[in-house]
């Protein structure tokens, strides 16, 4: 047997005092850590298999089990790091190149946690959101440029379609086989519930959820898996994807194994083939490319859907914005750099990319230095953990937000960042029929809802604070906003004054 | 009436009910106290076969065959549901052997066991779907 190189990272530490052998750990754990061992008489564990996802924690009724990091330790190096060593033996063991999921875990500046919110004293009264009328309505899509009026003074309505969202906060694009059906319909449900939209992702939509199209952004990726007249006519907008925060520059991949019949049906592709959605689209090369996919679209739906384009924050971003801003679409999502994936090469997801708050302020910038600002709207993605991320993300001039890891984390995501291997003991990130399963999407749509809802109450607490009581008011408004810990250039990219200006 | 009901669609087969059962129908204060080193008698079971499993406790039916053929009187219908009164029971097992649903055992103690809704113990409401992680087993008006 070859040497391994690798000691397990976690320990299964199980308090044999309160373990009444109910064996709920082992039936429960589709990575098979946990046996009960006739002839010991107990419960005993392989701790190499173990993710550290916490199903076997969260439904240990007495509270038996923890995970732990090990201590187990390589010499100590600032420079070759444990985790630097580590990932040499592995691929010195496999030849591949390493795969990670989730969003880019690394130490990396956070700038929402740099950036404080103000608050009325004396001179301007904030407001009670329970007691005053307050607003968290929205509406994503192109604003008109002037008020146009017939020959009899009457005005002529040109407003392009629109999205209207109860709260500014819509479900990231996930795709049906990166996610699991049940994952789905929770999104699918819950988005319906609240007034506001889930994205289908690139894998197309599935046919038991046409009913909730008014709810429902679908994607156009460079797989155009899916996409067909209805896919486009059911949905309220249309999401052309040309890149992910978790892996800008470079496509997808759903193995075979995960295309079943339903997702098969649903993609358009054979059962069992893998799924490849190439790098680039093959026919957008420029804006103009991209104009003319833009108004393909628009003329399938005769005009009735916003079209959204949705990028990757990379190091260009404000100018490729304001391409997108002038190709006619209607809204522009930026994908920051800490976005979520069902799996994409380590190396990418952990250094291409910047972060979204920066990319997302000098994309707004630069629309209102072009004047093109009313022709789209912009949302942010990439790590939205909080209403204090999502208030922050609206006063460096976001429209509106997309969360995709907080959805997963409501659904029962423990972020054990092991997607790719399709053995997703929460039902989320899997298609086996027995792990889908333990997500029951009448208590998934209950958690979504109860997520989206809270912050939706501390967002109106914290413009109440501001005293304003709308988000168009607040949209844009860095006034609202101070750093804390940055420098000066950090300062001006944000365009925020620095705490006790 | 408030019964227990089923959705085997999405039962996982954690068989988590039956510890529930068993603790709440100890009368021990802790789990651990109650189960540790201890074979479970549950008044509920998990059924399962290859991919489908569903938890089967009493159903508390209106016309009940259990306590219809009981000799000594000591099945009830109390509010709906069917009790038993262990000091009555002699221990015969006719009414074991008329439950068309498997739902009555032998109990530790000597007399027949059941499902009683959890409303004889301390937790008043069904522990079973208290401890089901999936909703699979739900406690309502049908």
């Amino acid at each position: 047997m070859a040497v391994d190189f690798l000691y397990p990272p976690y320990e299964v530490i199980r308090n044999m005092d309160r373990c009444i052998s109910c064996r709920a750990c082992e039936r429960q754990c589709a990575n098979e850590v946990h046996k009960y061992d006739v002839d010991f008489g107990h419960m005993v564990s392989d701790e190499s298999k173990c993710v550290n996802c916490h199903r076997c924690v969260s439904l240990c009724p007495t509270r038996a089990l923890k995970i732990v990091k090990t201590d187990h330790t390589f010499k100590e190096n600032a420079n070759w790091t444990g985790k630097a060593i580590t990932e040499v033996y592995r691929q010195a063991g496999t030849g591949g190149v390493l795969l990670s999921s989730m969003g880019n875990p690394e130490p990396y500046p956070i700038y929402w946690d740099k950036l404080l919110i103000n608050a009325s004293q004396v001179t301007n009264p904030s407001i009670d959101p329970l007691r005053e009328p307050m607003e968290t309505r929205t509406f994503l899509g192109k604003k008109p440029g002037k008020i146009v009026r017939d020959e009899t003074g009457r005005l002529v309505p040109n407003l392009a379609p629109q999205l209207e969202l109860s709260i500014p906060v819509m479900f990231s694009a996930m795709s049906y086989g990166s996610i699991s059906y049940n994952a789905h319909a929770s999104l699918a449900r819950a988005a319906q519930a609240l007034g506001i939209y889930y994205n289908t992702g690139e894998g197309g939509l599935h046919q038991d959820f046409y009913q909730y199209g008014p709810n429902t952004i679908v994607q156009v990726a460079s797989g155009r898996f899916g996409v067909h007249k209805d896919y486009l006519n059911t949905a309220a907008a249309i999401e052309i994807k040309m890149g992910q925060g978790a892996k800008p520059g470079i496509g997808g991949h759903l193995p075979g194994l995960k295309v079943g019949p339903d997702i098969s049906r649903t993609r358009m592709i054979p059962e069992g083939t893998d799924a490849i959605s190439p790098a680039p689209h093959h026919d957008i090369y420029s804006i103009e490319d991209l104009r003319q996919l833009v108004f393909s679209l628009k003329e399938a739906t005769n005009y009735q859907k916003p079209v959204i384009v949705k990028i990757a924050a990379v190091h260009n971003v404000a100018a490729i914005a304001s391409g997108i801003a002038r190709s006619g679409a209607d809204i522009i999502a930026i994908d920051g750099y800490r976005g979520g994936t069902g799996a994409a090469p380590t190396r990418i997801r952990d250094n291409v990319g910047i972060p979204i708050e920066l990319a997302l302020a000098a994309v707004d910038q630069r629309l209102r230095d072009e004047g093109i600002r009313d022709q789209v709207s912009v949302v942010a993605a990439g790590s939205i953990r909080s209403s204090a991320d999502l208030l922050k993300a609206i006063a460096l001039g976001a429209d509106a937000v997309y969360i995709g890891t907080a959805a997963l984390l409501a659904l029962g995501c423990h972020l054990c960042r092991s997607c790719q291997a399709g053995k997703c003991n929460w039902g989320i990130a899997t298609q086996r029929p027995d792990l889908v399963r333990r997500l029951n999407p009448d208590i998934g749509v209950q958690r979504l809802v109860n997520l989206v809802t809270a912050w939706d109450h501390e967002l109106k607490e914290m413009m109440g604070g501001m005293g304003i009581n709308s988000i168009e008011a607040l949209r844009g408004n860095r006034l609202m906003l101070r750093g804390i810990g940055l420098n000066q250039k950090e300062l001006e990219i944000l365009g925020v004054k620095y705490a006790g200006e | 009436m408030k019964r227990v009901y089923v959705n085997e669609k999405w039962c996982l087969g954690c068989h988590l009910c039956e510890y529930y059962c068993a603790f709440a129908n100890s009368g021990k204060s802790s789990m651990v106290k109650a189960l540790k080193d201890h074979k479970i008698a549950p008044r509920i079971r998990i059924e399962e076969r290859n991919n489908i499993s569903f938890a089967v406790s009493c159903r508390h039916c209106e016309d009940p065959l259990c306590v219809k053929g009981c000799i000594s009187g000591a099945l009830t219908i109390v509010d709906g549901a069917v009790h038993i009164d262990t000091d009555k029971c002699v221990g015969c097992c006719t009414c074991i052997l008329l439950c068309p649903y498997g739902a009555l055992s032998h109990s530790e103690a000597g007399a027949v066991q059941k499902c009683e809704l959890c409303q004889k113990n301390e937790f008043g409401v069904p522990l079973c779907v208290q401890g089901c992680p999936n909703k699979a087993i739900v406690y309502e008006e049908r």
